[in-house]
């Protein structure tokens, strides 16, 4: 409850003293170059091969004759847009934008830089930690996006040359029964995700006190408890709204 | 000029600082001298608020600094620049953009006024030529320099420097002291430097403030720093010595060693 209550303070302290608009808004283009960019890759061969998985799975367990193989295209897209999509994005996000947001942080905040902010009269948290939260807020449902999409493509590739389906039948799988409300429930929780993600990796860095070793120790946190947040964030999202 | 007035800290039930009082005069080379561990840096970090006393008060030109509201304390901040210890450079900046950091952030300067500014407290510390060098190319010595520069760009009245000769070797030790005392004087800044060094509080310091397991136990010139009584403050110039008379052995016993090695070669 204490780590629970100081991470409410940190989180209102970002608001407080904050930095002029001009100068969030170059920063929060700057982090999410950084935490876009550089993410686009793994995203792409996770969600990839993620599809192509899902497909020859489904594909093998669904013997019975009656069952038409469109449903696979259909449970393809389902499980991806619903699930893999946002949490498993998100779960490869914590580790890669969290590690380097608790590391970069805590590196800063042990070398004094912090403290250098802190003595020029400049906000640190606001500084430092708003524009990563906000570049995360912004990012992550892009980055979701494309996961979708090259997910449920990892699945055509899939079905199409290993035979289990045609092109035809999975799009015909993929066109039945969508219900847009899904992609509109995937964005919120990649939204509230990327919130997550960002806010426990800043905090975790920010707070980190002695040496390397501690920023190690910091960035290590920083994941486990995102991955966490993530799953129970991720579950109470599928009870509300759903 | 700065004054403080019986600042108290404890961590912990441990007691860092026991009302501590004491003036720092501007345009003048004023010395925190204590042994490791004294609360030396926790003072300068009461001083420019990045740790809260739990007592006392803290005036910058009678203006009340610690306990103050938060628009005034951040008034006095952009008037205050840091040396820090391992210079606290930003790493993702190359140093004329850290130099250049306080003037974007505190000033409304053009960026025109800003590229001079920046050129100018580069060229006055020495490295006119390595505003496009990364903080990670720097030798110990030119971090410091940067950070000098950093700290003076947005015409600072007010100076800390927390060891700024840690670390460097003797020269450049002396010409970091000799270019803080140069600003010092001719900017008039109130320049507080935490030091243990006595090569440089003898060399360079004005007012010396010596502490002592965090209570204040002697406070002068240093030009008279030799006569004090005070057995502890003896006691720490006396190891002091020890130091750089074992220095001078070692470098002697060194270069003893090379010729003989020299000899032996020949």
């Amino acid at each position: 409850m204490k780590t629970f209550g100081a991470f409410l303070l940190f989180l209102s302290s970002l608001v407080k003293r904050g930095e002029s608009p001009r100068i969030l808004f170059q920063r929060t283009i700057d982090e999410a170059i950084l935490i876009g960019i550089d993410s686009i890759f793994i995203v792409a061969v996770v969600s990839s091969f993620i599809g192509a998985v899902t497909c020859v799975q489904i594909s093998y367990n669904l013997t019975n004759a009656l069952i038409p193989k469109s449903t696979i295209g259909f449970m393809v897209r389902e499980m991806t847009i619903l699930e893999l999509a946002p949490t498993i994005t998100s779960i490869v996000l914590a580790g890669k934008v969290g590690s380097n947001i608790a590391g970069g942080l805590g590196t800063m905040r042990i070398t004094e830089q912090v403290d250098a902010l802190e003595v020029m009269g400049i906000n640190p948290s606001s500084y430092l930690v708003m524009p990563k939260i906000l570049a995360a807020l912004l990012v992550f449902p892009m980055l979701v996006i494309i996961a979708m999409f090259l997910s449920i493509l990892g699945g055509y590739l899939a079905g199409s040359l290993s035979g289990a389906l045609s092109g035809q039948e999975y799009i015909t799988g993929l066109r039945s029964s969508f219900i847009p409300y899904n992609i509109t429930f995937a964005l919120i929780k990649s939204v509230v995700f990327a919130f997550l993600v960002a806010s426990i990796s800043s905090y975790q860095g920010y707070f980190t006190s002695g040496g390397a070793l501690e920023v190690g120790r910091a960035s290590t946190k920083a994941v486990t408890n995102s991955v966490i947040a993530i799953l129970i964030a991720d579950y109470v999202c599928a009870e509300i709204l759903l | 000029m700065i004054e403080i007035h019986n600042i108290h800290k404890s961590f912990n039930g441990v007691k860092v600082l026991d009302g501590i009082s004491g003036v720092f005069e501007s345009g003048k080379m004023n010395m925190l001298l204590g042994a490791s561990g004294t609360g030396k840096s926790v003072l300068l970090k009461c001083i420019v608020g990045l740790v809260k006393p739990d007592l006392g008060s803290i005036t910058y030109d009678g203006r009340i600094f610690a306990n103050n509201k938060l628009d005034i304390k951040q008034e006095i901040r952009r008037k205050i620049g840091m040396l820090f210890q391992g210079s606290a450079l930003f790493d993702s900046m190359n140093v004329s953009e850290n130099v250049e950091f306080p003037l974007r952030m505190l000033t409304d300067m053009s960026r025109e006024e800003r590229r001079e500014r920046v050129e100018f407290c580069l060229k006055r510390v020495g490295l006119e030529n390595a505003g496009k060098k990364m903080p990670s190319e720097l030798s110990g010595g030119m971090k410091k320099r940067v950070g000098i520069a950093r700290a003076i760009a947005p015409h600072c009245t007010y100076l800390f420097c927390d060891e700024p000769n840690s670390g460097l070797d003797p020269l450049t030790a002396i010409t970091i002291d000799e270019l803080i005392k140069e600003i010092t004087q001719e900017y008039n800044i109130t320049t507080l430097v935490v030091t243990h060094d006595m090569n440089s509080v003898l060399e360079y310091g004005d007012n010396v403030m010596f502490l002592y397991k965090g209570k204040k136990l002697w406070e002068g010139h240093s030009t008279e720093i030799m006569d004090t009584h005070v057995k502890e403050l003896n006691d720490f110039i006396f190891s002091n010595r020890l130091m750089r008379d074992a220095k001078k052995v070692e470098q002697i016993e060194e270069q003893l060693e090379e010729e003989q090695n020299r000899e032996d070669q020949k």
